[in-house]
């Protein structure tokens, strides 16, 4: 298996919290993972620290099989590309403006097909004027993963398949955009990146990825494929609820108990 | 394959709204060069258009008049305008960085007190020199008062940021109020020493408090200029991190860019721009909130053209100032200071307000 980042006993201690507790991971180029747990669990943190944004507490982050901390910020961005959570753009940069800034230091001239390909894949192909701070939250959000995506593909022409983060992409997307963005990121899987994503929505998370990385007050509480860890056990130990689990073709899907209840009219 | 790299460019071309912004830099140098000419035809000793290339011994004509021209211009008149289009392009540029590093247009130099802390270091080193103690250094207050102005304005900034910034996020309130709280500080310390400076002193002082080229001189001249163009160079090399830095530390980081490296360059560049031309022109309000905003509705926000044509505007909006500063009261003058707050006050109120409309104060 070809580990594209490999996390080893990592942990992150903010003054006398502990933010993440000794956690290892493994994740292989072309793999799809998603990292569910409740608020406070530590994912954001996890994600930060991959990306070589946080430095950790104790442990080591291997990227490539190199230590993180080795590269420079300009070679990290050629090699992973990252989606945060709250971007709020102050400065009326236009949408075309914000995705260039995915392709370093490519002039629009370069790197117009690529911007024009990534808007055109979040939904935006006609956006190229408008200024984003106008932008509704949802399609600001779009505007970033197309940047992120233009920044992957830049990376990736020079060095290969490489490594794709999302912190809660579909945080403020509708139904249909949270589906695109999911199937976006799986076509990149499919290329041969790694992607590793933090979803709040458990069927999202199945349909997203094979994979899922269960985090709980900063320790590791699960990590293997969908089917083993969507059960109604471990939802109902990491996320305190009860819920039904359902399979439909093969593939699991959960159903909160008080959403059931209402369903069957009890 | 990673994003289709030979789509083929159908897609729909371009920046009709930014085509403005490449014919921005010749505009902007055109009407520096015109402001410059009118700048020195008015004046106490008025100097027609008619006179002016003999006056600047270009054509040649030794006649008494020119002669007294040639003194106007050369030794008064033209110190002051480059002095003043060095200031002003300073001011703006510092404040356009500044504003792109807290990722906030209501940062100012002045506003913020930045320039009160190079005026206070620079008020303290004119008493020091004067005094028993600095006696020794007397003779090289004139390289002095830049360094300490320089100083004084780096440890503001620097003592701003630790203050407003925590862990990768500026808190733009929390920045304005401990910018406040630094200009009072600073004016404090201004005010003890107007209390114990003498009267030469005290002239000297007040000149810091009010803004005016009327000090300058050949030599303070010569001392902006290796740092405008120290600035403009590096203004190439921090563009593209300002741009990324819109998205936050973190997102910057995570296109590329040395986040740290880009907030040390742009700190020691906003201190060295503004304390040298608080050196040689005191306080001057404004101009770095007014220029780099009406900038970025022609232009856009890019920093690549946003910091030299802020440069541009800024030497324009002060040579204009200063002309005008100089000839409305004429013979006395006007502060420059009290004319750049009267413009400067308003577009920070409506850049205040629009804010509040998006929604993003």
């Amino acid at each position: 298996m070809n580990a594209v980042i490999e996390a080893r006993h990592l942990s992150k201690r903010a003054g006398r919290a502990t933010l993440l507790d000794g956690v290892g991971l493994t994740v292989a180029a072309g793999e799809m993972v998603a990292v569910i747990g409740p608020n406070g669990a530590g994912k954001s943190t996890l994600l930060r620290l991959l990306s070589g944004d946080l430095r950790p507490s104790a442990g080591e982050v291997r990227l490539n099989q190199r230590d993180i901390r080795s590269f420079t910020p300009r070679e990290l961005a050629a090699r992973r590309a990252m989606l945060s959570q709250h971007i709020n753009v102050t400065f009326p940069f236009t949408v075309e403006e914000i995705v260039l800034m995915g392709a370093g230091e490519r002039s629009l001239r370069e790197a117009g097909p690529l911007v024009d390909a990534a808007l055109d894949e979040v939904g935006l192909a006609h956006f190229h004027e408008r200024q984003l701070p106008t932008l509704s939250g949802g399609e600001q959000q779009r505007a970033h993963f197309a940047r992120v995506l233009v920044q992957l593909a830049c990376g990736e022409a020079e060095h290969g398949p490489g490594l794709l983060l999302l912190d809660e992409p579909t945080s403020s997307l509708d139904l249909r955009h949270q589906i695109d963005l999911v199937e976006a990121a799986r076509r990149r899987a499919g290329n041969g990146t790694a992607v590793i994503a933090i979803l709040h929505d458990l069927n999202l998370a199945i349909r997203f990825a094979d994979r899922l990385i269960v985090l709980n007050g900063g320790r590791l509480a699960a990590d293997g494929p969908r089917a083993e860890i969507v059960t109604r056990e471990i939802i109902r130990d990491i996320f305190e609820i009860d819920a039904v689990v359902h399979q439909a073709d093969g593939v699991p899907y959960v159903l909160p108990q008080s959403m059931r209840a209402a369903q069957t009219g009890i | 394959m990673s994003v289709a790299v030979g789509i083929d460019a159908r897609s729909p071309r371009r920046s009709a709204s930014r085509r403005s912004a490449s014919f921005a830099i010749p505009v902007l140098i055109a009407v520096l060069a015109v402001t410059a000419i009118v700048a020195l035809t008015v004046g106490a000793a008025g100097i027609p258009l008619s006179r002016l290339p003999a006056a600047l011994g270009l054509a040649g004509e030794s006649t008494a008049m020119a002669a007294r021209d040639q003194l106007v211009l050369w030794s008064i008149r033209i110190p002051r305008i480059a002095a003043a289009a060095m200031v002003g392009g300073l001011l703006a540029a510092a404040g356009a960085i500044m504003q792109g590093l807290f990722r906030n247009p209501l940062a100012d130099p002045a506003l913020v007190g930045v320039s009160s802390g190079g005026a206070l270091a620079a008020a303290s080193a004119i008493v020091f020199t004067d005094s028993r103690f600095g006696e020794a250094l007397r003779f090289l207050q004139t390289e002095l008062l830049p360094l300490a102005a320089f100083a004084g304005s780096l440890a503001t900034t620097a003592i701003l940021y630790g203050i407003s910034s925590r862990s990768g996020r500026t808190s733009i309130a929390i920045f304005l109020l401990a910018g406040v709280a630094i200009t009072a500080i600073a004016n404090a310390g201004i005010g003890l020493l107007v209390f114990i400076a003498d009267d030469r002193q005290l002239r000297d002082i007040t000149f810091w408090m009010l803004g005016s080229m009327s000090g300058a001189t050949w030599t303070k001249s010569a001392l902006l200029a290796p740092v405008l163009v120290i600035g403009l160079a590096a203004c190439a090399l921090i563009a593209r991190g300002l741009d990324l830095l819109v998205l936050g530390e973190a997102d910057a980081f995570h296109g590329g860019v040395d986040v740290e490296r880009l907030k040390r360059i742009s700190i020691v560049m906003v201190s060295a721009m503004t304390g040298v031309a608080v050196s040689i022109s005191g306080v001057i309000g404004f101009v770095g909130i007014v220029v780099p905003h009406l900038l970025r509705l022609v232009i856009g926000p890019a920093h690549r053209l946003l910091l030299p044509a802020s440069v541009l505007s800024g030497a324009i909006l002060m040579v204009g100032a200063d002309t005008l500063a100089r000839t409305i009261v004429a013979p006395a003058e006007m502060p420059i200071g009290i004319l750049t707050a009267a413009v400067g006050a308003p577009v920070f109120l409506f850049i205040l307000l629009r804010q509040r409309g998006l929604g993003s104060l």
